[in-house]
Formats: C-alpha cells, sequence, structure tokens
C-alpha cells in the first residue's frame, strides 16, 4: 500500500477529546443509531424467529461482520475510494458477466459467483459501486454535468442494472438503478430532463402491459387485486396487512403475535419482518422506529451537505437515499402499498448479504464526514 | 484557489443543497404516505383486522388433484398414481437443515444423492415450502421416523402419490415423464393452480396433455388450534382431478416391435390407416422412466447422455434419417401424376446414370445394371438409375412441391411435444441455408431419397398411409380419446387433408407395385410374403456418411456405426388397408432383410391376432 495521499485533519492532531473516536474516524451519531437499530433488530428476530437461537447468533455474526466493513471503510481516506472507484466498476461487470455466463451453464438464476472458499455476491456490490463510480464520473468536471456527460452516466448505471435484471434478480436491480438515478439528481441534472423521464416511463406502462407475457400480466393483476389469488401470490398480502392491522395503536406485546406465531405468515422473519414489528408493537411501535430510520437517513443527508467535495457530497447523498429506499419498498410491499419484490428490511431482516453491504456504505459515509482538509481562509 | 474558482465551489454547493433539501422532503413525504397507510390500516381498519386476525384460525389449504391415468386401445394402464411416503423438511422451520440431516441419516438411510437433490430443490424452493430428503420410504423406515418424530420439528411423513409408469423402457420415450416443476416451468404455469402439486409434465404425453391431465386445484378451509393443527374442516372445495386419457397405442403391437427390433436401435411407427391413431411408436434404446419422477441421480444421468446408443433421444419423432428408396414410389406417383412418364415405359439401366457432358456416374446399387426396366420394376428392384432419370426429369421444383403434399419436410403436428420437420430440401432453402444456388446432381440424389433429404419414421408412416388412403391424409395422433367425468370417451377430432384429386389409376399402379415389392419374385421384401393378408411395402437403406466428430474413435464400434440404416415402409391388408409402418433399423444394413421382418411381425400381431383386429374394428 501506499502512503496516504493527504494527512487528515483528525490525524494531526490525535490528543484532541474523543482521540479514540478521531482515529477510528467513527461519527457517533451515526454509529449509536446504527447500533440501536441492530439491537432492536435482534430482539424482533428473537420473536420472529421462533426463539430460535440459531438464528439470532448466526444474524450477530453477520452483524459482526458488517459492523468491522464499516469500521475499516470509515478509516480508509475518501480520496482512495473515489480512487479505486472506476476500477471495481470494471471488476464487477466482469464479474456480473461471468455470473450469466456461469449461470447460463447452470440453467437457473445464478447470483453467485463460486470462488472456492467463498461466495461472492457480484449484484449487491453494486449497490456500492454505482454511485461510487458516478459520484467519480461526475466530480471530474464542474456540476451541473453536461447533457453528454449525463448521457455517459445513465449508461454506466444502465449496463449493471440490465446485466441484474437478466439474472435474474429484479429486486438488486431495482435498487442498483435508483442508486445510479440518486447520484445523478444530485448532481443536478435539469428538472425538465426529470420530469420528461417520469412522464416517459409512465407513458411506458401500457405500452409494456401490451408486450407483457399473460403470466406476467397475472402478476400485476394479483398485486393490484390479492384477494383474486388467496393462495399464491395474494397470501403474502393478505396476511401481512391483517397482521399490520390487528396490532392496532398499541400492538399485541412481544412475542404475542398471533399471525406470526401462528405461521399464517409466511417469510415472517425475512422480508415480511415489518408486518411482525407491526402486529407486536402496534403504531407507536413502528412510528418510534421509523423516526430511528429517518434519523440515520438525514444524518447521512447532513454529512453529504457538509462534505467538502463533490465526489463526498453526491456518494454520501445517494448513500443515504439508497438506505431509504430500503426501508420504503419494504415497508410499502409488507403494507401492500408496492407490488411484492424481495427486499429486506434494512438492518433488521434475517439474513441477507444485503446487511453487510448497507454497513459498509455507512462506513463511507463516516470517512467523507471524519477526513477533511482544512480549507484555505 | 482563484475566485471563478470559489463562485463555482459556492454554486456547486448551493445547488447540491437545494437537491438534498428537496431529497429530504421526498422522504418526508413519502413517510408521510407509509404512516398514513398505516393508520389507515392499524386505526381506523383495526377492528377489521382484529377479526380477520381472531378469525383467522381458518386456513386456507390447497387440495392439489390426482393426475390423469394414461390408458393404451386395450384398456391396460400405462401411467398411474402410487402411493408413497416421503420424508420432508421444512427449511424454515429447522435452524440447521444440514444438522437435521446428518442425525436423520443415523435413523434411515439417506445417501449422497437424495442430499444433492434436496440442496437442489432447496434453491427452487421457498424456506417455508416443504422439501423432500428421502422417497419411497419403506414401512419400517416410517416407523422409526415416528417413533422419533418430537426430536425433529419441521421434520414430517408426508403421503404423497407417486407417478408409476407399469411398462417402463417401453413406453418412455411416447408417454414421457412427470418431474419435479423447475424455476423456468415455475414462470409459465398459473401458480394458484398448481399450489399443492410438485409434479409437471416434462415429455411426450405428459407434457402435451399436461393441463387435461392436471386438472384443478381444490381449496379447502380448515379451522386450526393455537399451535396450528388442523381441528376441522369447515369448507372445501373439491379438486377438479385430472382426466384420463385413452392412447391409440396398443401394448401388444409396442412390446412386438421392441422385441422384433433386437439387438438393433431404431425406430418403428405404425398408424392406424382409417383413423390416423398411433398404434405403435418405439424409440430404441429407451430408459426407465420412473427414475426421472423423483429426481434421478446426477451418475445415472450421465450414463443416459453419454451413452452412444443415445437412449434419452426418441427416434420416432426427432429421428431424422435419410429416407432412402422408402420415397421411390411417392417420386414415381409425382412422375405419372405431372405425366412426364408412362407406367410402362421403359429406359435402359446400364448400372451408372450421368448427366449430359459430365464425367461423374451415379451408381446404381447393382452394378451391372438392371437393362430394360419401366416403373414396376424400378419399384420392385428398386432400381437407382431409373429414378435419378425420372427426378432429373421433374426437377427438384416439383419433387418439393409434390413430396410437401405428403407432409415431407414438415412436422406432422401429432399431439407430442418435441417433433421435428425433418427436411424436404428446395432451391428456396439451400439459397437461405447454404447461400448456394440448386446444383442438379443434387436432384438425383434426392430422386433416390438421399442427399439434404431427411425424414424421420412418423413422417414416414404418416406419408404411407396417406399413400395408402389414396390420398387422404389424416393427421396422426397418439391420444383417441379423453375421459369425462361420468366416464364416457370424448373422442379426439380427426384432422383431414383430401390431396388434390389424382388419378384413380396411378394410385393403383403404384399400389400394385409396392405389393410386388413384397409379393414378386424379384422383389426387395419377398421374405416376408403372407398367405393370410397381402402386403404393400418398400425396402429403403440410408448410407451413413459419416460418424459424428464428438463421439470417440473406436475401431469396433466404429465400424458398425459405420452400416447402413436399414428402412422399411408398407401397408396391409393392400384392398382394405388398415395399418401403415415405417420401421428404421440404426445400422441395420439392408432393408428387405433387416427392416422388413419386423414390419412383417408387427403387422402379424395386428392383422391375425384374435383380440387386436375385433377391437379396433370397432373404433
Amino acid at each position: 500500500m501506499r502512503a496516504k495521499p493527504h494527512l487528515s485533519f483528525h490525524e494531526s492532531q490525535p490528543a484532541q477529546a474523543g482521540g479514540l473516536l478521531a482515529w477510528l474516524h467513527i461519527d457517533l451519531p451515526l454509529l449509536s443509531s446504527l447500533l440501536l437499530l441492530a439491537g432492536i433488530g435482534l430482539v424482533i428476530l428473537y420473536s420472529a424467529g421462533d426463539r430460535e437461537m440459531v438464528l439470532l447468533q448466526k444474524q450477530l455474526l453477520r452483524l459482526g461482520f458488517g459492523f468491522m466493513a464499516m469500521l475499516a471503510l470509515a478509516r480508509t481516506h475518501p480520496d482512495n475510494i473515489r480512487r479505486w472507484s472506476p476500477w471495481l466498476y470494471g471488476a464487477g461487470i466482469l464479474m456480473l458477466c461471468a455470473v450469466i455466463l456461469f449461470g447460463e451453464l447452470g440453467k437457473g438464476a445464478q447470483r453467485w459467483l463460486d470462488l472456492g472458499l467463498i461466495r461472492f455476491q457480484p449484484s449487491e456490490m453494486f449497490k456500492l459501486i454505482l454511485p461510487m463510480v458516478i459520484a467519480w464520473f461526475l466530480a471530474e468536471h464542474r456540476l451541473p454535468p453536461t447533457p453528454s456527460r449525463m448521457i455517459a452516466a445513465g449508461l454506466l448505471t444502465l449496463i449493471p442494472v440490465l446485466l441484474i435484471a437478466k439474472q435474474p434478480d429484479l429486486g438488486t436491480a431495482l435498487l442498483v438503478g435508483t442508486g445510479g438515478a440518486f447520484a445523478l439528481f444530485l448532481a443536478g441534472i435539469s428538472w425538465r430532463l426529470i420530469s420528461a423521464t417520469s412522464l416517459g416511463m409512465a407513458a411506458l406502462g401500457p405500452v409494456a402491459w401490451y408486450f407483457m407475457h399473460e403470466y406476467q400480466r397475472q402478476r400485476v393483476l394479483t398485486f393490484l387485486t390479492p384477494e383474486s389469488d388467496p393462495l399464491g401470490a395474494g397470501y403474502h398480502i393478505i396476511q401481512s396487512k391483517i397482521a399490520i392491522g390487528s396490532g392496532g395503536i398499541s400492538g399485541k406485546g412481544w412475542l404475542n403475535g398471533t399471525q406470526s406465531h401462528l405461521e399464517f405468515l409466511p417469510e415472517r422473519h425475512t422480508d415480511f419482518i415489518f408486518a411482525v414489528i407491526s402486529e407486536e408493537f402496534g403504531l407507536v411501535g413502528i412510528l418510534a422506529l421509523l423516526c430511528l430510520y429517518l434519523f440515520i437517513i438525514l444524518r447521512g443527508l447532513y454529512i453529504a451537505t457538509q462534505a467538502q467535495d463533490t465526489f463526498g457530497r453526491i456518494l454520501a447523498g445517494s448513500l443515504s437515499l439508497v438506505f431509504f429506499v430500503y426501508l420504503f419498498v419494504n415497508a410499502g410491499m409488507v403494507t401492500g402499498l408496492l407490488p411484492v419484490v424481495g427486499i429486506p428490511l434494512p438492518l433488521i431482516s434475517y439474513g441477507g448479504t444485503s446487511l453487510v453491504t448497507i454497513l459498509a456504505s455507512f462506513g463511507m459515509l463516516m470517512s467523507i464526514h471524519t477526513h477533511k482538509k482544512l480549507l484555505p481562509t | 484557489m482563484p475566485l471563478s474558482s470559489i463562485k463555482d465551489y459556492l454554486h456547486e454547493s448551493q445547488l447540491f443543497l437545494g437537491r438534498v433539501i428537496v431529497s429530504g422532503m421526498l422522504v418526508i413525504l413519502l413517510l408521510g404516505i407509509l404512516i398514513g397507510r398505516l393508520f389507515y390500516l392499524q386505526v381506523e381498519n383495526h377492528d377489521h383486522f382484529t377479526t380477520l386476525s381472531q378469525d383467522n384460525r381458518v386456513k386456507l389449504e390447497p387440495l392439489p388433484p390426482t393426475r390423469g391415468l394414461i390408458f393404451d386401445w386395450r384398456g391396460s394402464i400405462l401411467a398411474q398414481n402410487l402411493p408413497a411416503y416421503s420424508l420432508e423438511i421444512i427449511p424454515e422451520k429447522v435452524g440447521d437443515p444440514d444438522a437435521v440431516i446428518r442425525q436423520l441419516s443415523q435413523i434411515i438411510d439417506i445417501d449422497e444423492d437424495d442430499i444433492s437433490r434436496f440442496r437442489r430443490l432447496r434453491k427452487q424452493y421457498r424456506r417455508f415450502d416443504s422439501i423432500p430428503i428421502r422417497v419411497r420410504l419403506k414401512d419400517e423406515e416410517v416407523a422409526r421416523i415416528a417413533v422419533n418424530r418430537h426430536r425433529f420439528p419441521g421434520v414430517d411423513v408426508k403421503a404423497t402419490l407417486l407417478r408409476d409408469y407399469p411398462q417402463a423402457m417401453q413406453t418412455a420415450h411416447l408417454l414421457g415423464y412427470v418431474g419435479r416443476i423447475n424455476e423456468r416451468e415455475l414462470q409459465l404455469i398459473d401458480t394458484s393452480n398448481y399450489s399443492g402439486t410438485s409434479f409437471i409434465g416434462k415429455n411426450g404425453v405428459e407434457k402435451s396433455y399436461e393441463s387435461l391431465l392436471h386438472g384443478k386445484v381444490g381449496l379447502q378451509q380448515v379451522e386450526v388450534n393455537a399451535k396450528g393443527r388442523v381441528l376441522r374442516v369447515l369448507e372445501s372445495h373439491p379438486p377438479q382431478p385430472g382426466r384420463n386419457l385413452h392412447l391409440f397405442l396398443d401394448m401388444a403391437l409396442q412390446s412386438t416391435a421392441l422385441e422384433a427390433l433386437g439387438e438393433y436401435n431404431g425406430a418403428v411407427a405404425a398408424i392406424d390407416i382409417r383413423t390416423g391413431g398411433v398404434l405403435t411408436l418405439v424409440s430404441k434404446p429407451g430408459f426407465d422412466p420412473n427414475l426421472f419422477v423423483e429426481g434421478i441421480s446426477a451418475k445415472a444421468y450421465e450414463a443416459l447422455e453419454k451413452s452412444l446408443d443415445n437412449p434419452l433421444f426418441n427416434r420416432a419423432i426427432r429421428g431424422q434419417y435419410p429416407p432412402g428408396s422408402t420415397v421411390k414410389p411417392f417420386i414415381g406417383l409425382a412422375g405419372l401424376e405431372y405425366d412426364v412418364v408412362g407406367y410402362h415405359q421403359e429406359i435402359y439401366c446400364p448400372g451408372y446414370y450421368q448427366l449430359p457432358g459430365k464425367e461423374h456416374k451415379y451408381r446404381d446399387w447393382k452394378k451391372r445394371g438392371h437393362g430394360q426396366v419401366g416403373m414396376e420394376r424400378a419399384v420392385v428392384e428398386s432400381c437407382d438409375v431409373y429414378y435419378y432419370g425420372l427426378a432429373r426429369t421433374l426437377g427438384i421444383d416439383r419433387l418439393h412441391e409434390f413430396l410437401s403434399g405428403f407432409g415431407f419436410g414438415q412436422p406432422t403436428k401429432v399431439d407430442l411435444d418435441g417433433e421435428l420437420a425433418g427436411l424436404m430440401p428446395s432451391r428456396h432453402w439451400k439459397q437461405r441455408k447454404k447461400r448456394e444456388p440448386w446444383y442438379p446432381g443434387e436432384t438425383l440424389i434426392v430422386g433416390i431419397g438421399q442427399g439434404y433429404f431427411l425424414a424421420t419414421p412418423l413422417q414416414l408412416a404418416s406419408a404411407t398411409a396417406t399413400l395408402a388412403n389414396k390420398g387422404r391424409h389424416i393427421r396422426p395422433r397418439v391420444v383417441a380419446g379423453i375421459e369425462r367425468a361420468d366416464g364416457s370417451l370424448q373422442e379426439s377430432p380427426m384432422i383431414v387433408d383430401e390431396l388434390h384429386q389424382f388419378d384413380p389409376e396411378h394410385w393403383n399402379q403404384i399400389i400394385d407395385a409396392m405389393a410386388l415389392v413384397v409379393e414378386g419374385s424379384r422383389g426387395t421384401a419377398r421374405s416376408i410374403r403372407s398367405n393370410d393378408y397381402r402386403i404393400a411395402g418398400k425396402t429403403g437403406t440410408a448410407q451413413v456418411f459419416s460418424v459424428k466428430q464428438d463421439e470417440e474413435y473406436d475401431e469396433e464400434t466404429i465400424t458398425k456405426r459405420k452400416r447402413d440404416h436399414a428402412l422399411f415402409i408398407a401397408f396391409a391388408p393392400v384392398e382394405n388397408p388398415r395399418i401403415a409402418i415405417a420401421v428404421v433399423v440404426e445400422n441395420g444394413g439392408h432393408g428387405g432383410s433387416v427392416a422388413a421382418p419386423i414390419a412383417k411381425k408387427v403387422m402379424d400381431r395386428y392383422l391375425l391376432s384374435k383380440g387386436a383386429g375385433a377391437i379396433s374394428d370397432a373404433g
């Protein structure tokens, strides 16, 4: 490793108060709220997983790994993160192609790349890599970007999104795509372009309907009227709505959710854990949880506004917004606002490599916030 | 830092700040919508959902339909459902499936194949689905699990119905088999109708009649106690069981054909001329379809896949062979119909044919030549030179048009999945596929059924039936009827295409010549002459030009595999045709000595044995 190119503000004054935190490059508000969220998650998982200790142990292990990734990235200088971005992007695209190639051979949906000892999910990495590379690309020049640079950035987004959608993993493709879109939005693409794009998307709906297979149309219809398919996809939604609604204002109490414990609610400790929380802790509990999420998101956005360079701003902003999309798509799906896509509730749902990537993204936020240059005055 | 760049910097951070504020507001707005939704569900509709949740002692359970049975023409069973016990695990309920499997394997046998199948299925199924770890448990094993059951929450013995094919090998290609629904199939089916069903037709009749055989799923509402155990059934909409299918297939003929093939690989297709019903459809070698039902082990599958005999390949509808001399009656008929040759008109055969101005000699199988031959002798003795000349006079365009009328080069549209079309070459085809013009020499070898010309055994049988029917082309079909709920039979429709009106005299002449192939003293199939009924037939030999490149070089097998394919088509009785048959014997050598006797045995069985004829007359 080469020596770090910049001496940071904090490193030059190690003796200051909070020396350890400064040395670790930790943002205390973020760290404490994340730890709180993870802790709440474990408590809920204990109930949702039918008091199964094995689940908790495995989840703890993943959390430990995630927090370590966070600490490592927090201590990495943002300039280094920026410098890696294009290389990581290139390597990531190659790995996505490899997954599709070997996936074809394996005749089925394949998201993992087997590297001997470790199995690796490249699509997951793109939740970090894409905001990084767009931020890197746009920070090369003055903002707002010129039309040609915007198109190039759009292409940088589209390539991995299409490759991931082909796996097929629509949930991840959606999250990766929004990551890129947020980066572009924050970089200041014109409102006219934004409204034109959203109008175009809306107009594409009927066209897409025309080209859809019968079974795809069926899925859309099931989303609109879940009652029509009580044995299929509608079942999840009907059951989770009952769970949430019956929770009421104050909830049925921890470990007392009938929907979840009588096994009416499928995937209750993974994608549908939001319904378990709503059932057992009621509106009050879920509002408290949403406040905690909101605090984390706003803290992330605040860090973005305080960042000193374009790269840091865009990266911090879009990572925070992707975190929000996780929350909103999952909660929207469980409450029946959005169609069923397999996206976990961040930091609470059991399993998923997403846990590690989310914590890693907060590591980057901390790195951006804690490595600051002294500005010339 | 220059002033302008500081200005830029300020402008940029202002722009960014604006965007962040917009984003923040959007976040709060969307969270507001979410909270509104939660308020709607948890406060406004709380009572409604509370009632539902209390009533939610009621669970909906799918009642999967039983799959329809398949019978042959005589009513003997070809595919049935046998009760079997399987041991299933719900991954969501057991913490660590691997550990549980290890413990289970101390109680009953669980081998590598079971574990690898479980892993494979686990990837396809959801966490709360029940996945089999062992199938076809013995009674003793069921008892042993019952005793230890308290140790294994989330592990259950399930009584299921497993598809079973009592005729195994004999009907493997025709019926196909069912297997577990895979991810790709899951995309294409109505998942509600398949909730509770784990199997789907993968091949053959099982696949092409999937929706009828499967039936419609039923629903039952059950009341459960606080532990989720079923207390009583509240309401039940029974499933609509799959429909039973009755085939034209006659197992007696099927096993006769298979036996008659002896050690050879090949295919036999026989069609009831009056109905188009497929009486026999044999592809040899076969395989045991029962192995595929619960997932074949990787090793066994590899052995089948890699075998040089290619047992998984359905030769009867996917094997594309050069039809050889079996096309001569059709080409003769074309000559008569286009009026380019008279039936009695003779040419001289010196043993070879040359295009004017060309050196190349197109050889006859008989080196010394046939001397003076008319159309009759050309069919009976299978004179190649006669047909080189006739084909050249007709030209490829007319050959293509005429033979296409008999179904060559297009799928027969039989009710089976995966049929191939064979190949009836034309100028247009060659230009499109090879980017080359058509050469006159290529027309000559089409005249003796070689070159690009390819046909499947079923196509040959169907064309023969059309010839026997004097131009009435009935689409071949496997399924004779579909049982209604009350047990009556809904007959499958007969689809008929009439060829253009040909001169009746021409049909009779060609059929007479084909009868002489069997009855004439110099006929190529005189060995199968029967005293009980009259046969019209035509022998053929197809050259095997080269071995496939992916096959290993092996002195012994290669010489065997280089030998010609023997072909024979026939129909009988000549006066009142009932059965048309096509036999292809791979590497069998000569059609007359190898393929014709096989056809004879099948026809004997159909026309002479007492039961068979009477029943099929009723149809």
